[in-house]
Order: C-alpha cells, then structure tokens, then sequence
C-alpha cells in the first residue's frame, strides 16, 4: 500500500506540464488533486515514472461562467465549484457534486481529475455527458475540445492522447423551459454508486444518462414521462448497458434500478421545469 | 521548475500545529508517514491507505482531507493541523474532545483522530450545523466498535455548546 518510486516536477507554468507530457508521454501522469490517483499509486495499480503536480499553476484556476458554460480549470478543486456554483444555472453540476465521494474528498480532488480517471460509476463524468458537456485538451502542439459522449471510451479509458492534458472541463448552462436531476443509489452516502442516474427534460424531449452500469457514462434520448412509451424504452436502455454481476450488486438489479431510479430521475425533472 | 527525482529524499517543510516543521522524504513518501515517522507525530493514524476509512484525516490548509491520499511533497508550503493541535494547553481538552470523552465517543479511538479533525472543522466553520450535516461529514470516516450513536451524542453536544450564550468559543478554544 505504497506507491511506487517516480519522480515529482512542481510545475509553475502550463507550459512547463506539457513539456514533461511531450517528452515523457505516457509515462507521466498529471496529478492535481490526487483523490483518484493516490489510491492507484498506493495500491500500484499505476506505476507512472514521473508526476506532475499542476496545482500551483494559476492560469488552470479558473472557474468562470462564459459563452453560456460553466468553465473549470485543471486546478479547481471540488469543494470551489460546490461553494461557487448557482443551482439555479448548473442545476445537475449542483446536485451530483455533492454525491462525489466524501467532504474530506471533495476538499482535494478536482473536477478535471475525476473527469481524467473515468470511473464508469463516477459523477462528474454522467454530469458532463447528461449536458453534452466538452473536455479542452491541451498538448504542447495543439488545443481541442471533445465533446464529453466521446470523451469516455471505456472502462477508465479515454480520447485522451499521452502528450495531452486536461485544461477545462464545460458544463453547458440551465436552458429555460428545462428541467434537470439527479439521483443515485449507493451502500452508503459518498460510496461509490451501484447506478447513477442524470436526466435533462424539456417540453418535447428527455435525455437520460446512466453512469455505475455500462463501462462508461451513456446517455440515450427518451420519450417524456407521460408516455407509455417510455417503460418500453427504459427496458431496452437498461438491456443494451451490458449490466455486470459484482461484489455490491447483480446484473439483474442493476437494469431494474436503470428502470425505476432511471423513470422516478425523469419525472423530476420533468417537475423541475421552469 | 522543481523536479525532485524518485531516488533521492528532498526537503519538505510546513507549519505542523502552528509551528515550523521539516524533514526529508523521497516523492512517494505519503504524508501520513512523514507525519508519524519523520515527524513522530503519531496521533494522525494509518487506516485503509486508499482514502475509504478517514482514520487519517488531517486538516490542509483548513480544510480536512486524506493524509493518505496526499504526498509529502504536494503539502510543501502549507499549513498542516493535526488531533495534537485540537488541546488549548497540556492537561486541557478541546470542548469538542470533553464531548467525546462525556459521552463515550470512542472505545479503541483508533477512528478518534480523524473524526475530531473533521467535526473541528465543520463547527469551527458553521456552529449551527444540523444533525444532518453532522452525519453527512461523518459518512467520511469508519467507526468499527464504539457506534455513531455516541459519536453524534458528542458532536451535537459540542455544537450546543460552542452556539451557547455564553460562546465558550472556537472547539479548540
């Protein structure tokens, strides 16, 4: 339960992080507020050569609402975003933030770590998808924005390229007209969760994303809660999620609670709409 | 740029409980170590090491996080509290640990340190937190033998207190 030997560079300067990822590559991981990756140095399920800690880089501080998005620089701690943010226009980033992990968790760890690590079950990763959500990568070559249902490619896998960083997370605004939740169910608060549920519903469609089933966040569109239709759809979505028996829950019960949290998550948000 | 390299032990210096301390430790070091073994300040305990039981918990900068889950390195610079600086002099006990202590928050105390630096924190910040914020702090930390009923006992009787008329204070006052 020690981590393996590597080497720390203090990074003052973006510039300086990516010149480490663009001569190291894959063999350098950034490390911001290491709640994700303390646990798999320690436990050595990563052994990277060398860390670069970015959190004294004052350009990644940054948590500004622009072009009708919620910006979140490399360096913003959870804890910030959970203080700073308006219910009222990040309704879903609210709520499922204060699902993350634990207090004494959500003091460390970042936003863009935990979208970085992509843990199927996590809830920053949903939030991102459930809004159509970007990731802003950076190399020392170049910039680029993906947007966040292709961003996860599976299991703690990502588009991210080694020489790459994540600079900002953007979760889109509350739209008028819309409403939004969250629900998740989990052994015990701040556990990891056993299905996670974010919904987007305004008048004539409701998008549903489901983070804890399939091996990473996945969103579907769905007809609205008054429709019969929307059990049948439910059904289907919870099936294609290629659920997993694990220690904490079986296949089965997790496509149920893909039907149930997933419809009683819809009708919220249908209430929801303002 | 500070590059310190995987074979060498390098200087880290912070303020431990209001005083100036420093000592040597190689990049992996995990602060819980360097406090209790370069340090000796063994109150903050070693549970899980993968940021799950919060028997580590330590304040940062004011705020309580995972000793475990923190480099050496990473707390250059920064403030550090630990369980050693919750009492106001020798002999003297913190109204938050006099709590513990009435109503038997703890039996091994294995957990103790880590919730106290918790709880400190929460009713330093927000003397009038409700039984639920209390609980939604705790959820941080693992408790196997005395139970939380005591545990909140003594955190909703330390909040009173520290609300009181008179205002006995801050919890480490």
């Amino acid at each position: 339960m020690k981590p393996a030997p590597f080497d720390y560079v203090r990074a003052e300067t973006l510039d300086e992080a990516l010149d480490v990822l663009a001569r190291e590559g894959g063999d350098a991981r950034i490390l911001a507020g290491g709640q994700s990756l303390l646990p798999m140095l320690n436990m050595r399920l990563a052994r990277p050569a060398t860390l670069v800690d970015v959190m004294r880089i004052t350009a990644l501080r940054r948590l500004d609402a622009r072009d009708g998005m919620l910006v979140a620089g490399a360096a913003i701690r959870q804890v910030e975003a959970e203080r700073q943010v308006d219910p009222r226009t990040q309704p879903l980033l609210a709520a499922a933030l204060a699902a993350v992990g634990h207090a004494q968790t959500r003091n460390r760890g970042t936003l863009c770590g935990s979208v970085a690590h992509a843990d199927p079950s996590a809830e920053l990763p949903l939030t991102l998808v459930a809004l159509g959500g970007e990731i802003r990568l950076r190399s020392k070559r170049a910039s680029r924005s993906v947007p966040a249902e292709r961003f996860f490619s599976g299991m703690m896998v990502t588009e991210r390229r080694d020489d790459e960083m994540i600079e900002a997370v953007a979760f889109p605004a509350a739209r008028p007209g819309t409403g939004y939740a969250f629900r998740e169910i989990g052994r015990r608060h701040g556990d990891f969760a056993i299905v996670a549920c974010a919904a987007v519903v305004d008048r004539t469609a409701a998008r549903l994303a489901i983070g804890g089933v399939a091996d990473r966040p996945t969103a579907r569109d769905l007809p609205l809660p008054d429709s019969s239709a929307l059990d049948d759809a439910l059904d289907s979505f919870a099936w294609s999620l290629d659920a997993r028996d694990d220690l904490h829950a079986s296949a089965r019960y997790r496509r149920e609670l893909v039907r149930r949290l997933g419809r009683s998550t819809i009708e919220e948000a249908a209430r929801c709409r303002v | 740029m500070p590059r310190l390299t995987s074979d060498r032990r390098h200087r880290v210096a912070f303020k431990l409980n209001g005083r100036p301390a420093e000592g040597l430790a190689e990049p992996r070091m995990l602060l819980t170590d360097f406090l209790r073994h370069v340090l000796g300040a063994t109150g903050t305990h070693v549970g899980c090491e993968h940021g799950v039981c919060g028997a580590c918990t330590i304040q940062i900068d004011g705020l309580p996080a995972r000793a475990c889950l923190t480099l050496a390195v990473q707390a250059d610079g920064a403030e550090i509290r630990t369980v050693e600086g919750l009492a106001p002099a020798p002999g003297r006990l913190s109204i938050l640990q006099e709590s513990f202590r009435t109503h038997h928050g703890l039996q091994c105390g294995f957990c103790t340190a880590g919730i106290l630096m918790s709880l400190d924190e929460l009713l330093t910040r927000r003397p009038d937190a409700s039984e639920e914020d209390i609980r939604h702090q705790l959820s941080g930390h693992l408790c196997r033998c005395t139970g939380y009923g005591p545990i909140m006992k003594a955190a909703l009787e330390a909040a009173r207190r520290l609300r009181g008329p008179a205002g006995e204070g801050a919890p480490h006052a």
